[in-house]
């Protein structure tokens, strides 16, 4: 019913728009006018309609800016997003202000120069004065911007302080875990490689490397006799070579591993975590990211922070938050304010839905807190080991 | 003139049935209105692809029967869109819009239409190409449209098509055989776009009538020239990015794939980088802007000149900024990649390189409002429209300044702000300059005018409803709303701003809703308008010398001759308001 409906509408417009049309030709043949001559009412119509315009745009802008104005920019939580905002205020203003200038000298012209019976209009066809003055002056402005905005850059992207705590932001379709390095501070090394259920990160040690030198051979030697004996159709046989030749590329791969025994042990103490992470106030965090998929993006817009997770790479992002979560719910007179880790790049269906929360909380109970969480070495079923590194080295 | 001559004689006796006048067609004039008619199409598609999307950001769980209509129980049960579709949806809308619409609608429309008639040429330099430009660019929107109906529904990775989350059909429905027909399309319409573009080259630089030297070129031919320059150097390199992935998607071959886990197991790929690819595509990606924008603002000066009755202010400036712009255009891809991990240093190269683009930018826009100033201007719809564009141009424009600052983009990047940014800077004004174009030069595509009452309401409708929809996304942006969000109900954070999507998804309903008087008036008027005479708007370029009715080789006789630059308008030396470039100059008047 609603189809026919709309259909009906946009049929009885049609109509509408094409009888006025006719009668509006009618007369104007009447007249014996044309299209193009375009008389002084309607040059002045339009010139007007151009201030009105103005005049609501600015009004539009106006309201948003009231009306909005208190949700933009949440407050910065970290130590460089204070400053971020500043500049980030100070380019908003600066560019309103040229957006306003611009267009105001824009519409006036157009609304006051509308075409009169009997003028002709000024013949200027350059003026070299006026035109170094606008071409000197954005250059200026512009350099004045650029560099304004390089101090701060160099400062978000300078090499992390020597106590930061190490923290893994781990990305696939489509959630996000958290790895701390945990006793000694250093992530263990990881690879897609190792990825099990018992440890979904690819957090390598040598039980782990055994493990799954075992688990693959025992699944190629399985697949091999599939083929060898089995009757399957093609598309079933097809998908079992591919499997096993992906399969003994990942031996060789795997194989060609060498790692000193103190990198393979640096990963038992590690602490893997889901739905939320903490984080000390005041501490600086640096942030490394990898993805097992596709790209991500682990955007913090309260931490002012943002960086893809790359498959394949580990990206960087050093931070340091200056506000706990129960301050900043003070501040924001919202109780359930939380901190939010969300994914800025189109990743999948599931895309709009991939957060974490993140708590920031004194040093004490961030302290608390890591020490509940289990070690990747409990995780995986290898208690003697979750002391890590510190135990080994003893 | 012994070669225009020859090619006289070559028309002279030449019979045309309905298939090579209509179809397939070498007459560049033919083969512009072709583009056109194609985008027009095109274009339509794609803003209702976009009403539906936003029908979705603004109401997420009401249930629509347009949208079931359109998409039918697969993509959309109970009226509620599939989440795949819409990412499917975002992603054709952007293609189509982009490339189709702005690239080879645009240019193929225009550049076509104009280079010959303005530069006084009997035709392109080579017609065939030519017309095989037209056709590539026809089979490569039919692909892309076919693709829609695919079971996996089209390509759904965003418009730029990212790996791994294009190469591997695991990874959403979207990248299976969509994706292949997306590679494929775009590949034909590569071709396209560079047969069409050398094309143009070669006519400009070759071709130019006597007395037609480069200083004396009309903005439009200027713009044309390096928005093919800049289409043929850069095309390639697509290309090649989507030759890769098609390797990777369809050949085991790893360029753009490293360490993956998906779906349970271990691809077997290793050392590809995802950044790699990133760096291809916008190698492109960013020419591509000035692609879509040059050609529009050189309809612009072109418009706003005649109908100010004024010269272009600063000729020689703008043509030094439209080689500025392109030149620099190459040199600032990097500007998109700041949050990839790209090296820090090397994206501060990219800030600066970037920022500097404002100052030719901001010389133009200075130059069209001097332009106004004092002027006599005349309110075709053509007029308002080009105005709107320096509007948007600016208004765009100058929130690139923020965007270009990688500090700042920090914590803007992928977000609405981006969205309402190149929507306003190069969607809108693109938009705004192809149809100030078409009310132009309709009179000389179709020998008829438009109905201009229909104009001015199609104008004023479309202007309110542009900034409606694009203006308040820069707030939802500022709040950190990300974009290519299917809902933004599952965070908190955004309660505050999210009834914006009401305003702008209204916006966006009666500005698509208004865009039915323009088709109405255009197709009406193709057919039944009033029949136009030779120069309506009083113009001085040649186009505007050759007789309503086409004819091959556009002028009967010898070619014009060219004695004056294209700005002579309200010249103190003349009566009238307007001195066609073909007029000699008088006793003691100073050629320029």
């Amino acid at each position: 019913m609603s189809k026919i409906l709309v259909i009906a509408v946009v049929v009885l417009v049609i109509v509408a728009v094409a009888q006025l049309s006719k009668l509006y030709e009618l007369s104007r043949k009447v007249a014996k006018k044309r299209e193009e001559d375009i008389s002084l009412a309607s040059n002045k119509l339009n010139a007007n309609l151009m201030l009105v315009y103005m005049v609501a745009f600015y009004a539009f802008f106006i309201y948003l800016t009231v009306a909005y104005g208190d949700k933009m920019l949440p407050v910065a939580a970290s130590e460089h997003g204070a400053s971020v905002d500043s500049l980030m205020n100070l380019n908003l203003i600066f560019v309103s202000a040229v957006f306003f200038l611009m267009n105001t000298l824009l519409f006036v012209f157009a609304a006051k120069y509308y075409k009169r019976e009997g003028q002709k209009a000024t013949f200027l066809s350059h003026d070299n004065r006026l035109e170094l003055i606008w071409t000197v002056i954005p250059a200026i402005v512009l350099f004045a911007i650029v560099i304004s905005g390089l101090v701060v850059w160099n400062d978000i992207t300078d090499a992390p302080d020597e106590d930061s705590i190490v923290i893994e932001l781990y990305s696939k379709q489509f959630d996000w875990t958290a790895r701390y390095g945990g006793e000694d501070n250093e992530l263990g090394k990881a690879s897609v490689n190792f990825i099990s259920a018992t440890n979904p990160l690819g957090v390598i040690s040598s039980e782990v490397l055994l493990d799954k030198k075992g688990e693959m051979n025992e699944e190629i030697a399985l697949l091999e006799e599939e083929l060898a004996n089995g009757v399957y159709s093609d598309d079933v046989e097809s998908g079992k070579r591919t499997k096993l030749s992906n399969l003994l590329a990942q031996r060789a791969r795997v194989a060609g591993f060498k790692f000193i025994e103190e990198e393979l042990a640096r990963g038992y103490d590690d602490k893997l975590v889901k739905a939320e992470f903490h984080v000390p106030v005041g501490r600086q965090i640096q942030f490394q990211f990898r993805s097992q998929d596709v790209i991500h993006s682990a955007y913090m817009p309260h931490f002012r922070a943002q960086m893809n997770t790359v498959p394949g790479m580990v990206t960087t992002f050093n931070l340091t938050p200056t506000i706990t979560t129960d301050s900043m719910r003070t501040i924001t007179g919202d109780k359930d304010f939380s901190y939010i880790l969300l994914c800025n790049k189109i990743c999948g269906s599931a895309h709009y839905n991939m957060q974490m929360d993140i708590v920031v909380d004194t040093e004490e109970d961030y302290k608390k807190w890591l020490a509940s969480q289990k070690t990747f070495a409990t995780a995986y079923g290898l208690e003697d080991k979750e002391n890590g590194l510190a135990a080994n080295n003893k | 003139m012994s070669s225009a001559t020859l090619h006289d004689h070559g028309h002279a006796h030449h019979h045309e049935t309905f298939l090579t006048k209509y179809i397939f067609s070498q007459d560049h004039k033919m083969i512009g209105k072709q583009f056109l008619v194609t985008a027009v199409f095109m274009a339509f598609v794609a803003m209702m692809m976009s009403v539906l999307f936003r029908l979705q950001l603004a109401w997420p769980d009401e249930q629509f029967e347009i949208v079931k209509f359109f998409l039918g129980e697969t993509w959309a049960p109970d009226g509620i869109m599939d989440r795949n579709m819409y990412l499917a949806l975002v992603t054709i809308h952007g293609t189509i819009m982009v490339f189709f619409v702005l690239t080879g609608g645009l240019s193929g429309t225009f550049s076509n239409l104009l280079i010959p008639l303005q530069i006084g040429a009997r035709d392109m330099a080579s017609g065939l190409l030519n017309m095989l430009s037209y056709w590539f660019f026809a089979v490569s929107s039919v692909i892309m449209i076919a693709s829609l109906f695919l079971e996996g529904g089209p390509a759904s990775g965003g418009w730029t098509v990212y790996p791994p989350l294009s190469a591997l059909p695991q990874a959403m429905p979207g990248s299976g055989s969509g994706m292949t027909f997306w590679l494929v399309s775009m590949g034909l319409f590569i071709v396209s776009s560079l047969l069409g573009g050398l094309n143009y080259i070669v006519t400009i630089l070759n071709l130019r009538t006597k007395g037609m030297s480069m200083t004396r070129l009309p903005l439009t031919i200027w713009a044309f020239l390096v928005t093919a320059i800049l289409g043929v150097l850069s095309f390639p390199v697509l290309f090649s990015a989507v030759l890769l992935l098609i390797m990777d998607r369809s050949f085991g071959t790893a360029f753009y794939l490293s360490d993956i886990f998906i779906n349970g197991e271990v691809l077997n790929a290793t050392g590809g980088s995802p950044i790699l690819y990133q760096h291809l595509f916008w190698f492109l990606g960013h020419p591509e802007v000035y692609i879509i924008m040059l050609p529009a603002l050189g309809i612009t000066s072109e418009i706003i000149a005649t109908n100010s009755r004024k010269p272009i202010f600063g000729y020689k400036a703008m043509v030094g900024s439209i080689l500025a712009i392109g030149f620099l255009s190459f040199i600032v891809w990097g500007h998109h990649m700041f949050v990839t991990g790209m090296n820090p240093f090397l994206g501060s190269v990219f800030v600066v390189t970037t920022l500097l683009i404002a100052i030719p930018s901001a010389v133009k826009a200075f130059n069209y409002i001097t332009t106004l100033w004092r002027g006599q201007i005349v309110y075709t719809p053509a007029m308002l429209f080009s105005i709107a564009l320096v509007s948007s141009f600016v208004t765009g424009g100058v929130t690139g300044i923020i965007l270009a600052d990688s500090t700042l983009d920090i914590n803007v990047h992928d977000t609405y702000f981006v969205v309402g940014h190149f929507h306003i800077v190069m969607g809108m004004s693109a938009i705004l300059g192809m149809l100030a174009g078409v009310y132009h030069w309709f009179p000389k595509m179709f020998g008829r005018m438009l109905n201009t009452k229909l104009g001015y309401v199609h104008f004023w409708l479309t202007f309110v409803c542009a900034y409606g929809v694009f203006f308040p996304m820069h707030y939802l942006g500022l709040a950190g709303a990300p974009r290519r969000y299917y809902q933004w109900s599952e965070f908190a954070m955004f309660d505050g701003v999210i009834d914006l999507n009401v305003i702008i998804t209204v916006f966006a309903i009666i500005g698509s809703i208004s865009q039915l008087f323009f088709l109405y008036n255009f197709v009406y008027s193709i057919f039944r308008g009033q029949v136009a005479t030779q120069n309506p708007w009083k113009s001085n370029t040649l186009e505007w010398t050759t007789p309503v009715k086409h004819i091959h080789g556009n002028w009967e006789g010898d070619l014009p001759e060219v004695h004056r630059w294209a700005y002579d308008y309200s010249n103190p030396a003349w009566d009238e308001d307007f001195v066609p470039q073909t007029t000699p100059l008088k006793e003691g008047e100073v050629a320029h």
